[in-house]
Order: structure tokens, then C-alpha cells, then sequence
């Protein structure tokens, strides 16, 4: 979503400096293209047909396909049965007990993960910046977990975790943790946040490069703190992109799956929407209330999407021109 | 408003390159000093040991009497302007010059005081509520000078304010920077690499060459009493002309003729390790045309006809170059000089002169000239360590001096 809009802009301010001052308005009030300007606009979309096809081959057509599929009853077990029954399928999902234990424990997992990587990961970022020494190895160690596939990383987590066997369990004495329901969210959340914090840290080790060294040195002359430096300065320069590490991670960790599938497979009320939209959909075979999770979580997504847009949206002006560099 | 004082002030890196050498340097209160140096002289570097944004490698930096090697920037209340303003980008300009009186923790309507006499002396007023991206770069400039005067620190120090701007605005703000110094007759340390700058700004200039103080003196004096070779072409402009010159018995042989000396130089010179061949400098103004010289000025010079290349007329004067043959000045002071310009062959591609004349004078380009040069006006300097040998007790006297 940011993409489009920066590409857009990218192309506004790209527009004026292009080959021919076309005049600003033609006779029609409409602006009157030069001949070479409508070449090149043509070549454009040339150029970018091929991708936005495909694009709408992968994306578009699924997307319209399980809309059409949520607004129908149809379940595999029962093929005969199908039909359309308009949005049934939507109050039965939003009035069950189900989706909605899944819903808290999603937004649970996201709130948790997202607040604590952005933490930690602003710390690593600051370190893996400042570090002189070592400076390749401190980088390549902080990013070791990123680096792991998250299925192996789960695995390994539940094999640590698993009472006689795993040497976490044994650690933290009797008791198997991934039984319980707190435990088991807690050590669902670790292993995301165990994950994804070097993503967060590389997000925003990219913003701490954009503020000028020259604004921290002013800061401290003009009497700031350490802290003060940090949260007056840094963070408000920061601001895009922390919003935009937000919110890659927070679309990530709504979509929450591959930990949960491994670590408990759902049970003791730890599935997140998209295990539950998973187990309808592949393991009960009910296309119909499947896709309607999936049409749901696609929503939430998209809310999720445009409440930081519109975020970035304030965040524009004066951030604009980092550190009034000329 | 304090005096800073740096005693033996040495930078050196981990690595073992040292970026400033026992700096000595008493600023008085309320007096404007100017480092000034080509690019890597260390000047920068000692501006920030000041600041307190360098830690001092040894040596002693005292404010107010007072030792502030280890204090932090902000106990040290001085405020600084950078080169490129460092503006916080999220504050208006408002907020950006009530930042440091925001952390001193003053009340608001102080705060909203001060903010607005400096908005005014700085002609803010109009702009107190505008974004740093929404402003020209002179304005930029303006604010964050704001920003350094708002709360009266003991001394300013500035970093190149003045280079991110076009050469116009460049002359208008050097006025404004210096009305605003005596007004407020804040001590200022100010690093710059445009001698211009230093030479009309200054109270007092500071030389730097290689991390170490070349001369320390008021503008005027470092212009006509240079102590060695790369104070005497680094100020001025055009710069001082350079020549070879071979030592021979009781006089300088030069590419623009035999050069007489006085009986002080001849004493120097007549000693066991006195260099053989030195450089001879003569500034641009030290020409003139040899049918313009009065009778009795004549004799304080001495004549010789060169090829005329260009002629450059002012208006008030005229610029000509000239070439001469003989062998061209060569020293490592020269060569950094001629690398910091970006030019080869500083001091005389071939031996060039660059010379200053009368309007009067008929020189016409492509002819044979006869010019006169200033023999009292005239440095002679070592070529092995670029002293300048004409100086006698901190004066220059030129070649005759007794």
C-alpha cells in the first residue's frame, strides 16, 4: 500500500521535469499532451502490463474467488448441498464463540509482539548502528534468527519446550508448558518475537541512518540528554520509518500461523484467525466458512493497512526533508 | 561571556594519526577568533574539543578559568551553528529556538520572550511558525543563529555557517554575523576555509596547517608579516607570487632579476647551514608599471621586462600576468596550498606573476613590459621548512634591512 502511494508521488514530482514543459492547461481546460509525451505515457503502460496482469492473475482473481466461495454454503463433505446464501456465512462467523476466542488471541499475539519488537528491536538497532567494533559480526549475529526458517525455529522451540526431552521444560521445572494456555501463548509470543525482532531492527536501523549526525551534536549542545537526544530528535525524524516497520510487522503477526501450527497446533484455545480459517477451509473442507474467515481476515488487513496509511499521512510534512538538508 | 583558553591541546585517533598538535590559543572575552586552514588542517576538530563533542586527547581547555576537559557539551554552555544548520525538522522555527530553553527548563513566558527578541534581531518574526524544509537556506541560516543567541551562552561557535550558501547571500550574512557579534560581544570561535571570510570577520586569525597553528595575529599583520611560506599564500587573493631564487655572494639571483640584500639577510645567509637557494614572494599590489614609479620610489625597487599574457582590467586597477623563465618555487607548503585550490602549479605554472597595477598603465597584452616590484615589500622564505626570513622580531622588513 505505501509503495502505490510513493510510486504516485514519485511519478507526480517526475511529471514536470520530464522532457517537454507541455503547457499547463489546453484549450479544453484539460492539459494538452506534446507528442512525445504521449509516447512515453504509452510506453508506461507498456511496460508495466505484463507485471499488473500477473498481478491481477495472483491476486485479483483469488481474492474475487473467495468472496464468491464465503457467500455460498459449501462444504466438500457435502458437495450436493451447495448453494448461495448471501451473507449467512458472515453472522455465522462473527456469532460464534470460535472465531471470536481466535480473534482476541490474534490481536493478543499482535499487540504483544509488535510493542515488544519494536523495543527491542530499536535497542539492536541502536547498537548494530553505533557498534565500531565488530561491527560485521554483531549485524550477522543479530540477524542469525531471521535467517531461520520458521517452521525449523518453531520445531526447535517445541523440542526445547517438551517435559523429559527439551532443556527449557527441565529448566523451568515440572509441567508441560506447551499444555497450558497462558504458557503456551507466552511461548508462542516469544518464539515470534524471537523471530522477527532482528526484521524490526534492520527496519529501523535504516530510519537511524536518516537522521543527520550533525542534529544529535546540535541537540547536545543545546543541553539535551542522552534520553533527550533520543526522544526528541531521533524518534520524531524516525517517524516514517517506524511507521512503516510497524506496519510491515503488524500485518505479519495478524497472519500469525506457522509457530501456532507447530507449537500447539491450535489447542487449549491458542488458535490465531488464520489457524481457524485454516482448519475450516483444508482440514474441515468447508470452502463456504473458509473463505469467509479468510474474506474476514483480508478486512482486517486492510483496516489495519489504512489506519497506518493514514498515519503516514500526518507523518508527511516536514518530515519530508530529513534534517533540512538542502 | 567567557575567555576560553586551549593550553598544549592535542586530538590524536586510536589509529595514531593526530589531528591536532599542542594547540596554544588565549581567546579574550568577547573577541571574534577565525580558524582557518585548508580542508583537514584540524581546524574543525579543535572547534569540537571545544564544544565538548571531541574528547581531548591531552592538554587543557579552560572557560571562564575553569578546566571543562571532561564536562559534558551541555555544562558547558556554549552554543554552536553548523554548516548545515542541523535544524530539527519535526519543530517549527519557533520551537527550534526555544529547544535549548525548553531543556534549561525556563518557564514560558520567558521562553516566549526570548524567542521573539531573537526572532527580531534575526528578522524571524514572520517565519516563527514555519517547518526548517519551508525555508530558503539563508533563513535556515538565520534560525539556527537564532537558536545559538536565544539563550545567551558564554561564547558562539560556528562551523563553515556561512559555506552552504550562494556567494551573494554569502557577503550579506558575513555583515549580519559580524554586526550581530559586537552587538552582543559574545566571544566566538569561528572555523571557515575561505580566507576572505577570515580576513574580514576576525578580530584575531588562527593559521592552522597539518593539526598544528601556523601564525596567530590580527588579519592585517598575518597578511604583511607572513612567518613562513604557507601563512604568506594562504592569505591573499590573489595569492602572493613565488619564485626561485639561487643565493649568490651579496644578492638573490631571480628570474626577475638580481635581488640586492641588506646587510641582516647577508649575516644569515653568510652561516655555515643557511640554505643556498630560497623562495623569493612578492605580492600582487608590489608591482607596478616602471614608467608610473616616481624618481624617488624607484630606488626602493628594482626593475625587469617580462612577456605580457593577460591584462585584466578592474576599473580601479588592472590585473596582469606575466611569465617569466627560470626554475619554479618548489616546497611541500606550496604543493598543499596549490592541492587545497584544486589548482597545479600554484605560484607559477611556469613561472607566472600575477601583478597588481595603476589603471593609468598602457600594458597591452602580447607585449614586452617593463615592471618595478617592491624590494622593501618583498619575503624571502626557506624552502625546507617555509620560514619566512625577512621577519625580524614578528616584522617583515624586506630584502634590504639592515
Amino acid at each position: 500500500m505505501s509503495t502505490e502511494t510513493e510510486t504516485a508521488t514519485a511519478v507526480d514530482r517526475a511529471g514536470p521535469t520530464g522532457a517537454v514543459p507541455a503547457p499547463r492547461r489546453g484549450r479544453v481546460g484539460r492539459p494538452t499532451l506534446s507528442e512525445g509525451k504521449r509516447a512515453e505515457r504509452r510506453l508506461g503502460w507498456l511496460l508495466c502490463a505484463p507485471a499488473a496482469l500477473v498481478m491481477l492473475a495472483v491476486t485479483a482473481y483469488p481474492i474475487l474467488y473467495s468472496v464468491w466461495l464465503s457467500l455460498q454454503r459449501f462444504d466438500l463433505k457435502f458437495p450436493d448441498e451447495r448453494e448461495f446464501v448471501g451473507l449467512a456465512n458472515y453472522v455465522t462467523v462473527l456469532t460464534n464463540d470460535y472465531w471470536w476466542t481466535a480473534f482476541g488471541v490474534t490481536m493478543l499475539i499482535t499487540v504483544v509482539t509488535v510493542a515488544v519488537e519494536l523495543v527491542l528491536g530499536m535497542g539492536l538497532a541502536v547498537v548494530m548502528h553505533r557498534t565500531i567494533v565488530g561491527r560485521g559480526l554483531v549485524r550477522t549475529s543479530a540477524l542469525i534468527p531471521y535467517g531461520i526458517v520458521t517452521v525449523v525455529a518453531a520445531f526447535s522451540w517445541r523440542y526445547a519446550w517438551t517435559p523429559g526431552t527439551g532443556y527449557l521444560a527441565t529448566l523451568f521445572g515440572e509441567g508441560a508448558p506447551l499444555t497450558e494456555r497462558a504458557s503456551a501463548l507466552a511461548i508462542i509470543m516469544l518464539a515470534e518475537i524471537w523471530k522477527t525482532t532482528p526484521f524490526m531492527a534492520l527496519l529501523l536501523m535504516a530510519g537511524l541512518a536518516l537522521v543527520p549526525e550533525d542534529l544529535l551534536k546540535a541537540a547536545s549542545m543545546d543541553g539535551a540528554t542522552a534520553w533527550q537526544r533520543f526522544t526528541r530528535v531521533m524518534l520524531p525524524v524516525m517517524k516514517p520509518a517506524i511507521l512503516v516497520a510497524l506496519l510491515f510487522r503488524t500485518l505479519d503477526a495478524f497472519r500469525v500461523f506457522d509457530n501456532i501450527f507447530v507449537l500447539t497446533a491450535g489447542a487449549n484455545e491458542t488458535s490465531s484467525v488464520s489457524m481457524l480459517a485454516y482448519n475450516n477451509l483444508i482440514r474441515g473442507l468447508n470452502l463456504g466458512i473458509g473463505s469467509t474467515m479468510s474474506v474476514l481476515i483480508f478486512l482486517a488487513v486492510a483496516i489495519i493497512a489504512f489506519v497506518f496509511v493514514k498515519l503516514f499521512g500526518t507523518a508527511a510534512p516536514g518530515s519530508t526533508d530529513e534534517g533540512g538538508r538542502r | 561571556m567567557a575567555d576560553i583558553v586551549l593550553d598544549k591541546v592535542s586530538k590524536s585517533f586510536p589509529d595514531g594519526t593526530v589531528a591536532v598538535r599542542d594547540v596554544d590559543l588565549e581567546i579574550a572575552d568577547g573577541e571574534f577568533v577565525i580558524l582557518v586552514g585548508p580542508s583537514g588542517c584540524g581546524k574543525s576538530t579543535t572547534l569540537n574539543m571545544i564544544a565538548g563533542l571531541e574528547d581531548i586527547s591531552s592538554g587543557e581547555l579552560r572557560i571562564d578559568g575553569e578546566r571543562v576537559n571532561d564536562r559534558a557539551p551541555r555544562d558547558r554552555d556554549i552554543a554552536m551553528v553548523f554548516q548545515s544548520y542541523a535544524l530539527y525538522p519535526n519543530m517549527t522555527v519557533r520551537e527550534n529556538m526555544a529547544f535549548p530553553l525548553r531543556l534549561a527548563k525556563l518557564d514560558r513566558a520567558t521562553i516566549e520572550q526570548k524567542v521573539a527578541e531573537a526572532a527580531k534581531v534575526l528578522e524571524l518574526t514572520p517565519l516563527l511558525d514555519r517547518k526548517p524544509a519551508n525555508l530558503s537556506g539563508g533563513q535556515r541560516q538565520r534560525v539556527a543563529m537564532g537558536r545559538a543567541i536565544v539563550r545567551s551562552p558564554k561564547a558562539f561557535l560556528m562551523d563553515e555557517p556561512l559555506s552552504n550558501l550562494d556567494a551573494k547571500l554569502r557577503v550579506q550574512m558575513r555583515t549580519v554575523v559580524s554586526r550581530l557579534q559586537k552587538q552582543l560581544g559574545t566571544t566566538t570561535v569561528y572555523v571557515t576555509h575561505d580566507q576572505t571570510e577570515a580576513m574580514t570577520l576576525g578580530d584575531r586569525v588562527v593559521i592552522m596547517r597539518g593539526g598544528a597553528v601556523q601564525q596567530i595575529g590580527p588579519p592585517q599583520e598575518l597578511y604583511d608579516h607572513p612567518a613562513n611560506l604557507f601563512v604568506a599564500g594562504f592569505i591573499g587573493s590573489p595569492s602572493m607570487n613565488f619564485l626561485h631564487a639561487a643565493v649568490e655572494e651579496e644578492r638573490l639571483r631571480t628570474a626577475v632579476g638580481d635581488v640586492p640584500l641588506g646587510d641582516r639577510l647577508r649575516r644569515e645567509l653568510a652561516a655555515e647551514d643557511a640554505p643556498r637557494e630560497l623562495i623569493l614572494g612578492i605580492r600582487p599590489e608590489h608591482f607596478e608599471d616602471a614608467g608610473l614609479v616616481d624618481e624617488q620610489t624607484r630606488g626602493r625597487g628594482t626593475e625587469f621586462e617580462a612577456p605580457v599574457e593577460i591584462v585584466e582590467s578592474m576599473g580601479s586597477d588592472k590585473y596582469v600576468y606575466l611569465t617569466v623563465s627560470g626554475e619554479r618555487a618548489s616546497a611541500a607548503e606550496l604543493e598543499e596550498l596549490a592541492a587545497d585550490v584544486g589548482a597545479d602549479g600554484f605560484g607559477g605554472g611556469a613561472a607566472n606573476l600575477v601583478t597588481r597595477l595603476s589603471a593609468e598603465s598602457t600594458v597591452a597584452e602580447g607585449e614586452n613590459r617593463r615592471l618595478w616590484f617592491n624590494l622593501e615589500k618583498i619575503h624571502l622564505f626557506d624552502p625546507s621548512n617555509g620560514r619566512n626570513l625577512t621577519l625580524h622580531e614578528g616584522r617583515a622588513a624586506g630584502a634590504l634591512a639592515s
